[in-house]
């Protein structure tokens, strides 16, 4: 699979750690990048790739995915969701605590590891669980986690709801410089909603839950986070008042940053009266409204937003053929996240080439303070080679992922991820394409 | 008037049989051609109903199949006496329940059944959108008796049939619309159907009933009942149901009728000659007076009556007039 040496060669090398964009040769030399440089002279026996036309870019680093293993390995396992995100070109993920059992102690966030060791194609970190069980009511064993690996804590899936436990929380988890990660809704004014609250939700007789449920939530949040003086992330950021709760919180000069995911930023909740109620336009925080969608993408291509994070969430199909209220929230999003941004945010310049690669890459990493998001000679050789010019073909079959829950099936989007390495490993190339020997 | 030789008899001739769906989903999917067809063919079908012998061959050979996943009497009851005046075999599958509940999905139940062939499946559901989903995946007709919160559109239909009866026509009417308006499938049929056939609609109900951005709708939204009624051609009063907003909709049964409650001295606000309508199961005392339920100007029974012919209607419609077209 993988050679001691590869050279990637005329690619467009785009390192937003170093704002680099050029047509460079790379050079990945014993799992470290080696050289970035014009014309580099192939060392004897390396692969070399021919990558002109091409981006080459740090790996993808994603701070928010679901893997489903330990309890759901019907969904996805480890092996399966990091073989997605090679496919992807994510050499990094965050995996979500809300497991069976949950990673809410030192064991549990040692098997993720060790599993992770054993059976993934790419980088793997635990998030912890801020609360044991993700009860929200006691607080789980975060210094102990930590010892194991954990980047993060939080209990996604659901808000914490007892201000004083998300209090306690930021403090603890300071203690070990760890970011706490909040999905941001009030239970008592998402009223168990199925989608969002609005003209939309009225037609479809389905219970709606309002954008304030996210951005109540968020609001209290910063405020716990300056009462505390710790630092905050917020998940899957969907509403325009959640915006300003977060550039107001900057603005007082709390350390709060966030994450926007594919769907949220190119679909709305239209998409669910158009489709008939199809499941796969259910997700949680809700796909949102047209002016909310617009907004989130302004705000990711002025920096208000720091980062995409996928939320992948793989669900078995029989879940999802359930009635629309009572189907699991949640799409994957791990192989389909570069063509949907190429083809929405990237080819109707919304977004420019080096703020594409930042948001998935760059931004991530140092936000959770992991290694990669950089190209720098020396770093570890975490690389991905996309076209922005070829297409994407969205099918059911196509997946590395064990789900098909993705809204975006049926698509053709423009974009294209060639290869994947993971220090300096090969991890995925598209149809197994045969390496030119130099 | 000339008739072809494969129209069924008593459906007016002069008028393309042509409905434009396969299926009866929703008012939101229908043209005012369709509701007109639906309306015009009920009228033959009442006259059948007021004959001796109340049944005619049109549907002979036809099954279909009544599933009703809630329960329901008046409107399974209408749907099987539709059936059976046009000579359909039907089945019934009635069980309480959504797919979680009852550890088979819906979809799994339907395909079953379809392997059976029906031609029609009518479905009722406590879940927005169930029809939808099988409408989708099955090749037979789907016809929506009630879905969660979303539509009822034989209700609306039968509704409209009996306002144009009693007024001649829909287009111009003042039509007043009470009750819990969030949770209502006979709401929203009826504000989508009345709206489309240029009736002028005011809502009225608790605030914390009347869901979000209901006025985009196009109706009047109102929270004195005074003021919706109020030379209303029609009042229509809905059922409530204080479970509905998990007990945060309104305080007391008491307090509601005092705020909402059709009473006697309410109902002469509206227009002399107006109409009072109740889609039942009604609450007496809570959102309907029994002096105006009973009364003059109510025609509760009569939009019960109507609906066997509306239901007749939707069926040839959608199964009767297939194949040899």
């Amino acid at each position: 699979m993988s050679e001691a040496h590869v050279l990637i060669r005329g690619g467009r090398v785009v390192d937003p750690s170093r704002r680099l964009d050029q047509t460079l040769d790379v050079l990945l030399r014993d799992g470290l990048v080696a050289k970035v440089d014009e014309k580099i002279v192939p060392p004897k026996g390396a692969e070399i790739v021919e990558a002109a036309g091409l981006v080459v870019a740090p790996g993808f680093v994603d701070l928010h995915v679901h893997l489903r293993e330990p309890g759901y390995e019907y969904k996805e396992t480890i092996a399966t969701g990091t073989a997605a995100a090679a496919a992807g070109g994510f050499t990094t993920v965050c995996a979500m605590a809300n497991t069976d059992p949950v990673t809410d102690d030192a064991p549990t966030a040692a098997f993720v590891v060790r599993r992770a060791r054993e059976t993934g194609r790419v980088r793997v970190f635990p998030v912890g669980a801020v609360s044991k069980g993700l009860k929200g009511e006691e607080l789980a064993e975060i210094g102990s986690m930590k010892a194991e690996g954990i980047v993060a804590v939080s209990d996604d899936g659901k808000g914490v709801q007892n201000a004083g436990l998300m209090r306690r929380a930021m403090e603890y988890a300071s203690m070990f410089d760890l970011p706490v990660v909040i999905h941001a809704e009030d239970a008592g004014l998402a009223m168990g909603g199925v989608m969002n609250e609005g003209w939309v939700s009225t037609r479809l007789g389905l219970a709606g839950q309002p954008a304030a449920a996210e951005s109540v939530m968020v609001a209290r949040d910063v405020q716990i986070a300056a009462l505390t003086r710790t630092r905050l992330h917020v998940a899957h950021v969907s509403t325009r008042e959640s915006l300003d709760a977060i550039r107001n919180g900057r603005r007082h000069g709390v350390d709060v940053t966030c994450e926007v995911t594919p769907h949220h930023l190119t679909l709305t909740d239209e998409e669910i009266a158009r489709s008939g109620y199809d499941t796969r336009f259910k997700v949680n925080p809700p796909l949102r409204s047209e002016a909310d969608r617009a907004a989130l993408v302004a705000a990711l291509a002025d920096g208000t937003i720091d980062c995409v994070a996928t939320d992948h969430a793989p669900h078995h199909s029989d879940e999802k053929a359930l009635e629309f209220a009572d189907a699991p929230c949640g799409v994957i999003g791990l192989e389909t996240a570069l063509p949907v941004l190429v083809d929405a945010l990237l080819v109707p310049k919304h977004l420019s080439l080096m703020r594409l690669v930042e948001v998935l890459s760059t931004a991530p990493a140092r936000l959770f303070g992991l290694a990669g998001g950089t190209l720098a000679e020396g770093a570890a050789a975490d690389v991905v080679l996309f076209s922005t010019t070829r297409s994407t073909h969205v099918t059911p079959d196509g997946f590395q992922s064990k789900a098909k829950n993705s809204p975006w099936v049926a698509r053709t989007l423009k974009g294209r991820v060639e290869r994947t390495w993971v220090a300096g490993h090969e991890v995925f190339a598209r149809g197994g394409s045969p390496a030119v020997k130099g | 008037m000339s008739r072809r030789a494969d129209a069924p008899p008593d459906v007016p001739p002069d008028r393309p049989h042509v409905f434009s769906k396969k299926d009866l989903l929703d008012i939101d999917s229908i043209t005012e051609d369709d509701i007109r067809l639906v309306l015009d063919t009920a009228e033959s079908m009442r006259e059948i109903n007021q004959r001796t012998i109340k049944k005619v061959p049109t549907l002979r050979g036809k099954l279909v199949a009544n599933l009703f996943f809630e329960s329901s009497t008046r409107t399974r009851f209408s749907f099987e006496i539709a059936e059976r005046r046009l000579s359909a075999d039907s089945i019934a599958f009635t069980a309480a329940g959504s797919s979680v509940s009852k550890g088979e999905t819906l979809l799994d139940t339907a395909k079953n059944l379809m392997a059976m062939s029906p031609d029609a499946i009518v479905l009722r559901h406590s879940r927005s959108g169930a029809p939808h989903v099988l409408a989708r995946e099955l090749s037979c007709a789907v016809i929506n008796a009630g879905d969660g919160t979303h539509e009822h559109p034989t209700q609306a239909l039968l509704d409209a049939m009996t306002i144009r009866r009693s007024k001649g026509q829909i287009a111009g009417l003042k039509v007043a619309i009470c009750g819990d308006i969030a949770h209502s499938r006979v709401a929203r049929s009826n504000v989508g159907l009345l709206s489309k056939m240029g009736a002028a609609v005011t809502l009225c109900g608790p605030r914390t009933l009347l869901p979000a951005e209901i006025e985009r709708t196009g109706a009047i939204v109102v929270s004195r009942v005074e003021e919706a009624i109020d030379e209303a051609d029609v009042v229509m009063i809905l059922r409530v149901q204080r479970e509905r907003g998990g007990g945060l909709g309104f305080p007391s049964d008491r307090e509601y009728f005092d705020v909402f409650g059709l009473t006697p001295e309410r109902r002469k606000l509206a227009k002399k000659d107006a109409i009072v309508m109740h889609p039942g199961p009604m609450n007496r005392g809570v959102e309907i007076d029994s002096a105006v339920a009973d009364g003059p100007d109510s025609v509760i029974l009569e939009q019960v009556e109507n609906g066997v012919a509306v239901r007749m209607a939707v069926l040839y419609l959608l199964i009767g007039a297939s194949g040899d077209e």
